[in-house]
């Protein structure tokens, strides 16, 4: 049984009882516990199943660390799974369910995997579902599915709310144990700016529990004093449950708080996520207790000896009656002690060292304790909890010397530091032999910009694990912290500790030394994903020598928990069957965040309608008002059409498109790229940028022109209006604005830095809309003002004037064929002029169209698209565009890479029209097929398809494709894929399908 | 996440108000190159684990393009100077050389 003492929980409110459920049952708890401790106190040992074999598990740990724990919490909207029990602190009305098992916790169908372990191995899932290959999809991928584990998936949005901070400090302290409350005290007396943070609900860490001396008083006070006098400190920031995720470069520091997961009902947001830079980092992060690898050290009931005591003295739990302690160090002493003083019974306390321990173990001894030295563990007794245990020799194979009941063990393999923010960011490891673990290596610090140390480890992160050693590290790194930020260390004194002498741990990687293969296949390292002694030999049998591939091979450490558990133990299991040195074998690379952290905190306040930046055009609202259906594009948002009352996007296209054709359409322009160019050298700099020669073009004219980079791809297109000698207006695509005003400046600020060009990016500053259509000149001269006629405002010319009331400037420019005008009006003048432009088209039935309707026109009239027609491969000779092309300019930006040899190759995709001979659309993007098979056993291709539309205009299928030679294969039938399987044929024409000679704009 | 300081504007930026822009110092050959040179300036770049060179842009700020110097490995920067120049600074040069004696970055040493 584990039960709640009936005194005692250092971290409990017992005059705040809480209600919660756990897989329905309604249990009772202690404000201050967390759900492990409340199940415990519930007697509900069993927590979870394991991932592969569905084993029962109980709860191992009571912090971060915790591997088995895990549970689905909470419902709907605030549902999240694979929750560690251990650092989710109970609340009244609290949910729960456990993970992994079907059909309940107690009865589970999975376990069947358990039987059938020693053929599930490590590497089972890559060796049996290599082959056949049929049988994945529709034998294994099913089952491994159906049985896949850990929690499941929220089905509901996010009901929560999260946000970010940022934050700038000098130094930060990350842990709130007494090696954190020192550091922070240290610094902070010298004056530097200090945030540190706890991830838990209570300061004092470990020390709390275990007790001792500081400065003459007990821990629990010195820590109260300590909290108070950081509180005092203007210059000091304490934050309990926030947990440093992670350290990046240059001193950038991740703190994740969980604002009120601990109190639902609280206002505020979830979670916060702290973004960080700090001049010095401080990470006095513990330490963490080693499992033993024994047979059955999962049983339920089988808990780290620092857990054991954590649940006895934090939160006044009993874990059991009998607790058996096993141990290779003199810490776990004290956990026996602590059971011994809470009234529970240790029938013994295993010790794998031969020579014992030190002055603890006199202790325990003096309590009545049994010892047993040079002796472990066999075999844990029991199945869904602890019954008993089988006593063996360390030195020997597993013989079982004697039976004792029980109903918990307490082991204790040793304590690894947390070194995981220390290495985030580079910081390197050596190996200590006399603790058996890895330890921040001074002299390989994380650097920042200025190539100093900018993290500095401090107590039992850093290697000791004495109170006297872990405060007088913690007081040293908090002062060095201060010095490296500037801060002249004041009087703060070293507090003083008793020193504890311990006797000598000795290393224990399997227990016994000499268990044999029946022993090993149940002595876990990973319990979270299932990984045994048995495994990782055999993956180094297998030949997965280096430390990474036996990772991979076997998943040990790669689960939730990261292998916070298992690391060191896999690493030395490794090592021994490799017959190498542990520090040889090497430690796998620890990447943040330390423990998960919430998607909801990474994007903070960044969801719905601030996403991201939405721009709108000065028309946008009216688009919005008319009912438009929009498009993204960039960052706007277009009209992709305007539907009418019950029509489809199909119809509503088709009707604008045939408005237009047939009278007069309005298209919201305001999105393209508008760029000046503009200084005494600029017509030599817009020769370098487009393709065409720029620098002839008379004030008052437009020209169509082309950019490529400086691989000759065409990057951008558009139209250039010469508004003076010094002055040109560059038309960029609507993406496109931002990236080429960019690659403007990046010609003009490193290369030619010598010329006098002047660029600014105007196209927020007009609203530019297309008046196009038959009747479009018609609808400008009802607004008067300037001359719009054939000859005043010629194709390709531009000019500034009235119209109406309004100030434009008007081009006679055409993307549809038809006879065609933009026309630029301030921004703040762009809503009332399309107001206008309505009122007088009225007679002509005008109306807007949108990007769909944009589409098809120009693809009936041949005209290309960036991003349609090009892909980042396409040369505009391949666009039939030579015409476009300068022979005489002796340089510009892609016209080297245009001269190498495959961009003349004659056998290059190039573009045609595609006419399908039974008038249907082709489904976009796809290939034209040739004969044979390449290499890969797949079809030939001999092109693709770049812009496919139904043509209302000709009322059948109209396309655009690059075709292999295509311009040489004018009237030839070519096949194309359909994605129903089928095919579609195809005729090679011209792209033109639509007034080939222009006749329409022309007027 | 790198700190780099814009020597235009002299803002202490983070890397999310700039843009990375490649390699620096990269020297352009246009027509009537030979094909090795143009593969060079085109495709052929430096990796290294240690010294480095890069293009970067202010772009989120001033929108200037600027050469940075540092150390890939250790993430110290040794400088940060104007983009108008074909080579590094001789401060900046002393600098990686008090670190790295003897360092080579293509031509420049």
């Amino acid at each position: 049984m584990s039960t709640r003492l009936a005194k005692g929980g250092a971290y409990l409110n017992r005059q705040k009882q809480v209600r919660f459920s756990f897989n329905g049952k309604q249990f009772t708890g202690y404000e201050g516990d967390t759900l492990a401790s409340a199940l415990l106190a519930n007697d509900q040992v069993m927590m979870g199943r394991s991932f592969k074999y569905h084993r029962p598990r109980g709860v191992v740990a009571s912090g971060a660390e915790e591997p088995n724990a895990l549970v689905n919490l909470g419902q709907g909207g605030k549902f999240e799974p694979n929750q560690r029990a251990t650092t989710t602190e109970v609340f009244d009305g609290l949910a729960c369910t456990s993970q992994n098992h079907w059909p309940s916790l107690e009865f589970d169908i999975g376990v069947v995997n358990n039987y059938a372990a020693r053929f599930l191995p490590a590497g089972f899932y890559y060796k049996t579902f290599m082959a056949p290959r049929a049988a994945w999809k529709h034998v294994f991928e099913p089952i491994v599915r159906q049985s896949a584990g850990l929690g499941k998936v929220p089905r509901d949005r996010d009901a929560d709310r999260y946000e970010h901070f940022y934050a700038f400090y000098d130094v930060v302290v990350i842990g709130g144990g007494s090696a954190g409350l020192q550091a922070a005290l240290a610094a902070g007396s010298a004056g530097a700016k200090v945030l540190a943070m706890e991830q838990t609900a209570h300061l004092g860490g470990r020390a709390r529990i275990d007790g001792g001396e500081i400065d003459g008083m007990p821990v629990e006070a010195w820590v109260a004093g300590a909290a108070e006098k950081l509180a005092a400190m203007p210059n000091v920031t304490l934050r309990r449950r926030m947990m440093g995720a992670g350290v990046y470069d240059h001193g950038y520091v991740l703190g994740y708080e969980r604002v009120t997961d601990h109190a639902p009902e609280t206002a505020g947001p979830r979670h916060r996520l702290w973004r960080i830079r700090a001049k010095q980092i401080v990470t006095a992060t513990g330490a963490i207790e080693r499992p033993l690898s024994f047979a059955g050290n999962d049983v339920p009931g089988v808990m780290l000896a620092g857990a054991v005591r954590d649940y006895v003295t934090g939160w006044g739990v009993s874990p059991g009656d009998r607790t058996v302690v096993v141990t290779n160090n003199d810490d776990a002493y004290r956990t026996a002690i602590a059971l011994k003083g809470a009234g529970l019974d240790v029938p013994v306390i295993l010790d794998a060292r031969g020579a014992g321990g030190g002055a603890l173990a006199e202790e325990a001894r003096a309590l009545g304790i049994r010892i047993e030295n040079g002796k472990g563990i066999a075999k844990v007794r029991g199945g869904k909890r602890v019954t008993g245990v089988a006593i063996c020799t360390q030195a020997g194979e597993g013989s079982v010397l004697e039976e004792i009941a029980c109903d918990a063990v307490a082991m204790s393999g040793g304590w690894s530091p947390v070194v995981h923010l220390w290495s985030h960011c580079g910081g390197k490891l050596i190996w200590d032999e006399a603790q058996a673990h890895f330890r921040p290596d001074p002299a390989r610090a994380p650097t920042s910009h200025d190539g100093k140390p900018f993290v500095i480890p401090a107590g039992s992160a850093n290697g000791p694990l004495d109170l006297a050693g872990v405060i007088a590290d913690a007081h040293a790194a908090g002062l060095a912290a201060a010095r490296a930020v500037g801060c002249a260390p004041l009087d703060c004194p070293l507090p003083e500790v008793a020193p504890q002498p311990e006797a000598a741990l000795e290393p224990v990687w399997l227990m016994p030394q000499g268990a044999g293969p029946k022993l090993r296949m149940k002595a876990w390292l990973d319990y979270q994903n299932d990984v045994k002694v048995s495994d990782v030999r055999l993956a180094a049998q297998e030949g997965y020598e280096s430390v990474e591939h036996t990772k991979r091979y076997t998943t040990l450490g790669m689960a939730t928990d990261q292998g916070k558990l298992s690391n060191i133990n896999g690493l030395a299991t490794l090592a021994g069957q490799l017959n190498a040195p542990i520090p040889a074998v090497g430690t796998t690379t620890f990447r943040p965040p330390y423990t998960p952290i919430s998607f909801g905190a990474i994007a903070g306040e960044a969801r719905d309608a601030v996403f991201q930046p939405l721009r709108r055009t000065p028309i946008h609202d009216w688009h919005e008002a008319q009912g438009a259906f929009f498009e993204p594009v960039g960052h706007w948002r277009r009209p992709y059409c305007f539907p009418r009352e019950g029509e489809s996007h199909a119809a509503a296209v088709k009707r604008e498109i045939l408005q237009t054709r047939n009278s007069v359409g309005l298209l919201d322009a305001s999105t393209l790229g508008k760029i000046i160019v503009k200084g005494p050298d600029a017509g030599r700099f817009m020769d370098m940028l487009y393709t065409n020669m720029m620098s002839t073009l008379k004030p008052g004219k437009c020209r169509y022109g082309l950019m490529c980079s400086e691989n000759g791809f065409l990057i951008d297109d558009g139209v250039v209006a010469r508004i003076d000698e010094e002055t040109f207006l560059c038309h960029t695509t609507t993406g496109g604005a931002e990236r080429i005003h960019g690659w403007m400046e990046d010609w003009l600020q490193c290369e030619w830095w010598d010329w006098n060009v002047y660029t600014a990016n105007v196209t927020e500053q007009f609203a530019q809309i297309a008046i196009v259509g038959p009747n479009a000149r018609k609808v400008l001269q009802k607004l008067g003002g300037m001359d719009v006629g054939k000859e005043a405002l010629a194709f390709m010319e531009w000019k500034d004037g009235r119209l109406g009331e309004f100030d434009a400037r008007a081009y006679r420019i055409s993307f549809s064929g038809e006879l065609s005008y933009e026309i630029a009006v301030p921004a703040s003048q762009g809503r009332a002029f399309w107001d206008a432009l309505l009122t007088a088209g009225e007679e002509y039935g005008i109306a807007p169209y949108g990007t769909e309707a944009l589409h098809v026109m120009r693809a009936e009239k041949g005209f290309i698209m960036i991003g349609d027609e090009t892909d980042g491969t396409v040369i505009p000779q391949d666009l039939g565009l030579n015409w476009a092309i300068s022979k005489k300019k002796e340089d510009f930006l892609g016209k080297r890479a245009q001269e190498r040899r495959h961009m003349s190759d004659p056998d290059r995709w190039k573009l045609v029209g595609l006419d399908t001979l039974d008038g249907s659309v082709i489904p976009d993007g796809a290939y034209a097929i040739a004969a044979g098979e390449n290499a890969n056993g797949q079809r030939n291709t001999q092109g693709r398809v770049t812009s496919t539309y139904y043509s209302p205009t000709l009322d059948r299928g109209i396309a655009m494709g690059l075709v292999h030679r295509g311009p040489e294969r004018m009237g030839e039938v070519i096949e194309f894929n359909k994605v129903d399987g089928g095919t579609v044929m195809a005729r090679i024409v011209d792209p033109v399908f639509f007034d080939k000679d222009g006749e329409k704009q022309n007027v | 996440m790198l700190i780099l300081e814009c020597p235009y504007c002299g803002v202490t930026a983070e890397e999310t108000e700039l843009h990375a822009e490649g390699e620096a110092h990269l020297k352009r050959f246009g027509p009537g190159s030979d094909d090795a040179a143009f593969e060079g300036y085109l495709f052929m770049r430096e990796n290294p684990k240690g010294v480095h060179f890069e293009r970067w842009r202010h772009s989120n700020g001033c929108g200037k393009f600027f050469h940075a110097a540092r150390c890939t490995m250790t993430l110290q920067v040794f400088g940060t100077y104007p983009a108008q120049t074909l080579e590094p600074p001789q401060d900046i040069r002393d600098r990686i050389s008090a670190v790295y004696p003897g360092w080579r970055w293509r031509d420049f040493a």
